[in-house]
Formats: C-alpha cells, structure tokens, sequence
C-alpha cells in the first residue's frame, strides 16, 4: 500500500460510508421543510447550515452522496460491460474489418460529448437521472474500447498465447481466460479515473437540469439552487461543492496509487 | 504527406455523415408533431399539411435528412418551431457569445499550461515540481461552474471587480465584451489547464529520456537549449492531442458556464430550446457541436503532419 491509496481510499471511503448510513440514519429528516429555519449559517443544530427550504445540508450532501455515486457506478458499468469486450474482440481480430468498423464508430462516440448526449435524450425523452446514467455510460464505451484493444493487443503477442493456441483454445477462450486477467489491473484503474470524472460529470449535468430532477437530492441540483442565493448564503454553495472536490480527488489519488500498486514496474519513477 | 492528408480528409467527411444520421435518427424518435404542436388542437387538418411541408415535414425519412444536411450546407438550418424565424440567425447571434469564450478559455488554458508543464518537467522531484503537480490534482478536481460560483462570489461580489454576469453585447465595444468573458473563460480554463500541464510535464520526461537528448547534450549544448531546441517539439504530439480533445470539452463546458454567468450563448439556446420543444434547434446546436468537434480533430491530424516530418515523408 502507498500514500496515495490509503489518503484516496479514505476520501473516496468517506463519501460512499456517507451515501451508506444516509439509507438508516441522515442528521435530520431531508424532506421535512422548516421555513422558519431556513438559510441559517453552520452552526451547533446544522453543522452545516440550512438551505432556502430549511433542510439540512450535511443530510442532503449524504443522500445526494447516493445519486452521484449510483450513476457514475452504472455509468462505468455499462462502459465497462460493453466496452471491454468490445476492445477484446477488435484485439482478437486485429486488422480484419470488424476491428476497423469497432474502432471507427469508437471514434464517432468520441465526437459526441457527455453533455451533448444528455442534451439530445433530454429533448427527446425529457429530464431524469436515468439519461445522465445513459449519456455518461455510452461516453466510457469507447474509452474501455480503446484501452482494452491496445493492452490486449500487447498481451496477444506474448509467448503464453501461442501455447494456449497451440493447445486448441479458441480465441474467445484465450480473450477470457488469459487476455482478460493480465488486462484486469489497467482496467481497475481506468475503472476508478472514470468513476470520478463520472461524478463531475453528473454534477454538472445535474447543475444545468439534464440530470437527477427535485425532490432527488443531488450535488449538482444544489449548487444550481445555491446560485441565486450565493450572494447571502455562501455556504449553500460551499459545502456540496466541496463534497464533489474530495470525492473527486479521492478517487483520482485512489487511482494513481492504484496504478503504482497494481504495476510494479511504475513503483518509484511515476510520470 | 498528399496520401495522409486525403486519408484524413475522407474519414472527416465519413465521420460528418454518420454523426449526422444518427442525430436525424435520435431526433426523429421524439413524440409529437411540431407542426400539430404549433398550431394547437383546434387546427384545421389541411392548415397542419399545409405547415408540416412549409416546415420541410412532409416526405420520406431519407428525402427529410437530405433536405436537412443540403440546406445546413447551403447555410439554411431551417425555421425555429417556436419562434418562427431561420434558426441560422439564432445560432449565429449566440455563437458569437460561446466560441470566443471558447477560444478565451483555450488560450488561457495553454498559457498557463505550457510554461508550467515546462517548469515542472524542468524541476522533476523538486519542489517547485511537487507543487505544480498538486495543484494539478486539485485543478482536475474541481468542477468548472462550481469555481465559477467561487468566482463570482470573490472577484464579482466581495471585491466587485467584474460582474456577476450578463454580456453587454460586441457592439458596445470589443473591451466590454472581453471583461463580461473574463471570469467565464478563467473558470473554464482552469481544469483544462491542469490536465494539459500533466500531459505537457510527462510528454517532456519521456522525451528527455531518450538518447538524442543525451547527444544533445554531449555535443555541448545547455541543458535551456536541449529543452528548447530538441524536446520541446518532440514533446508535442501528445500535447496537441489532448489539446484538440479538451477543445469539445471547452465547448460542452462553455454550456454549463453560461449558466452561471447568463450568458446569451448556445447554451441558454439550447435549454430555452428543449423547454419549448423547439426541437429543430437542438438538432442543429448539436449538429454544430459535433461538427466542431470532429473537425477540430481533423486539424489536430494535419497539425501532426506540420509537427512531425516523418508523417510528411513516411506516407
């Protein structure tokens, strides 16, 4: 273990145990409304103030915790479930034409940003968490598609491949049991730089209305709703934006210390 | 070079197509029609025909996107469902908001990136080096229009030396204009700026390992003049990879940064557009961001070929 797993893994851990005990316990009841109460500064009662409705701060941030981390864990799922083997299949056949047409329409998600694919689901569908899942899981095909192809295409040239092909293992059983394993660490750590560009990406999503709709809690919701009122009640804005900064550079520390841990070769001269 | 440029050329164009279609396509899955929408329920069936072919509804899926792509290319994006005027015109006026802060930002992003990659690189393991890379880290974690809030709450309210927002306008003067993008473009660039400072300190390390720079040196030059002379170009490549990926996220951004600021741009186009089911202008600001995304691309490929002159000779 190193610096960087162990200061990111306890960030990032924070924020999920949050989003975890915020299901049985929240410091107060998020949809109780206190109009009386409301816009009040951090203090004894509310460690972290009161928004315009009266609620609690500190208990949206843990519920919104959940929101942020669900979509960006089903957005690099569905990254990863149909990216991987998609990237596996283009290394496998490597220069037939089923890999150009894999890394050509690759190329083609690339054109079109998280934002912009909220944007068109949005106008199509209407608003809702679920299009942020969509619009941010079909952004991280490619970029599974691309690292696996090219980690994969590395391992296929290796001795140990022409033993299992000698040995009569087809090239799909050759992609699961021996590419896949020697690929699983980079895609662990890709895995965790994609959760935490997932959560920017939902805040701002959020922020801009394309993502979670009220009553769901969510950080980017908050900010949006904190603007107007960042003039009198600063820590509106203070506290769930900080809450998308360590997640974020929790993650991202996680990620590099993942990276030197998993890779042996990377221990000591880091780039 | 000839060779390589065509091969460019025909995937940019492959590429537009494509995009194209399956905007039309996801588009055309939207409920409800416009015409009907426009007109309400108590329309005449004939005044709704009558409005569907003037709208170019009328026809065939096929016929429908080549009347689409042929007008874009004729400069003719159609009418706006709600507002009844060319959305050309609306798209225009709004541009002339976001892509110059675009390209605010993307200048800010590489004139703070380039010298502090450089230094970093330059001072690898030092301390000047440990301090750019952590305000690196926490550059990349900061969302852009959460700093803008920031932003705003320093610069425009507590010290009120810019506005919390809004734009004058070009024609009430280039200046005026410039201060209105200032905040905007700082708070956009930032996280660019920190992921282009990585790319730029890692590309130089792995180039100042390579043996010609050890020649370099062993024929007597400084090391200034190695890093000037010999990395610094070697170093580009990846550098203006990435600076040709971060220019559609420059523009994704400008939409969320608007936000924060009212600024009139595509991005409050848009929105007031998918709230008014004003779907023609969606299709059409999107149409726009993926078409710039793709050809910025395409020009980062020429630019390699203008950077690297062994692509110039090799293809």
């Amino acid at each position: 273990m190193n610096r960087n797993l162990t200061l990111g893994g306890a960030l990032a851990g924070v924020f999920v145990l949050a989003a975890a005990v915020s299901f049985v316990f929240t410091p107060h009841d998020i949809t109780a409304l206190d109009i009386p109460g409301k816009l009040r500064p951090p203090g004894a009662a509310h460690w972290m103030g009161t928004d315009h409705f009266g609620r609690d701060i500190l208990s949206m941030i843990m519920v919104g915790a959940r929101t942020s981390i669900s979509v960006a864990v089903v957005a690099v799922g569905i990254g990863m479930a149909l990216g991987i083997p998609l990237g596996l299949a283009a290394a496998a056949i490597r220069g037939g034409w089923l890999d150009e047409v894999i890394m050509r329409a690759n190329d083609l998600v690339f054109a079109f940003p998280s934002l912009v694919i909220a944007i068109l689901i949005t106008a199509v569908f209407g608003a809702g968490a679920i299009n942020a899942i969509v619009a941010i899981g079909i952004f991280n095909i490619p970029v599974f598609a691309r690292l696996t192809r090219g980690a994969a295409s590395g391992v296929w040239s290796r001795d140990f491949i022409l033993a299992a092909r000698v040995a009569g293992k087809s090239a799909t059983r050759i992609s699961v049991e021996h590419i896949l394993p020697n690929i699983a660490s980079l895609m662990i750590v890709q895995g965790t730089i994609q959760f935490s560009l997932g959560i920017l990406a939902e805040a701002g999503l959020s922020y801009v209305g394309l993502g979670a709709q009220p009553p769901t809690p969510s950080w980017g919701r908050m900010l949006a709703d904190a603007q107007t009122l960042v003039a009198i009640a600063p820590h509106l804005a203070l506290f769930p934006g900080l809450a998308i900064v360590l997640t974020v550079l929790g993650l991202n520390l996680m990620g590099d210390g993942l990276r030197d841990w998993l890779d042996p070769r990377l221990r000591g001269g880091r780039a | 070079m000839l060779r390589y440029i065509l091969q460019r050329a025909l995937s940019f164009v492959v590429s537009l197509i494509v995009a194209s279609a399956v905007i039309f396509l996801v588009i055309e899955v939207a409920p409800g029609d416009p015409a009907s929408f426009m007109l309400g329920i108590n329309a005449q069936p004939d005044t709704v025909a009558a409005l569907r072919s003037e709208l170019g509804l009328s026809g065939g899926k096929l016929e429908r996107y080549l009347g689409w792509v042929s007008g874009m290319l004729r400069g003719d994006f159609g009418t706006s469902y709600a507002y009844r005027s060319p959305v050309g015109a609306m798209i225009a006026d709004r541009l002339w908001v976001s892509l110059p802060l675009a390209v605010y930002a993307l200048t800010l992003s590489t004139l703070i990136a380039f010298p502090a990659g450089i230094y970093a690189a330059s001072r690898r393991g030092g301390a000047g080096d440990t301090a750019v890379m952590g305000a690196t880290q926490l550059g990349i974690a900061i969302p852009n229009f959460w700093f803008a809030m920031i932003c705003v709450l320093i610069f425009a309210i507590k010290l009120r030396w810019f506005s919390a927002g809004g734009f004058p306008g070009w024609d009430k003067g280039i200046a005026g204009g410039l201060v209105a993008l200032t905040l905007p473009a700082v708070a956009l660039a930032l996280p660019q700026a920190a992921i282009l400072t990585r790319v730029m300190r890692s590309s130089l390390l792995d180039i100042l390992g390579e043996d010609f720079i050890r020649t370099a040196r062993a024929k007597g030059l400084t090391r200034r003049q190695t890093l000037w002379r010999h990395a610094l170009r070697n170093a580009m490549i990846p550098v203006l990879t990435i600076l040709g990926l971060q220019f559609s996220f420059l523009l994704a951004g400008a939409i969320i940064i608007e936000q924060v600021f009212f600024l009139p741009g595509l991005g409050r186009l848009v929105f007031q557009s998918i709230s008014a089911r004003d779907l023609i202008v969606v299709e059409s600001v999107v149409m726009l961001l993926v078409f710039a995304v793709i050809a910025v691309n395409f020009a980062v490929d020429l630019a390699y070929a203008a950077v690297d002159p062994r692509l110039r000779t090799a293809r």
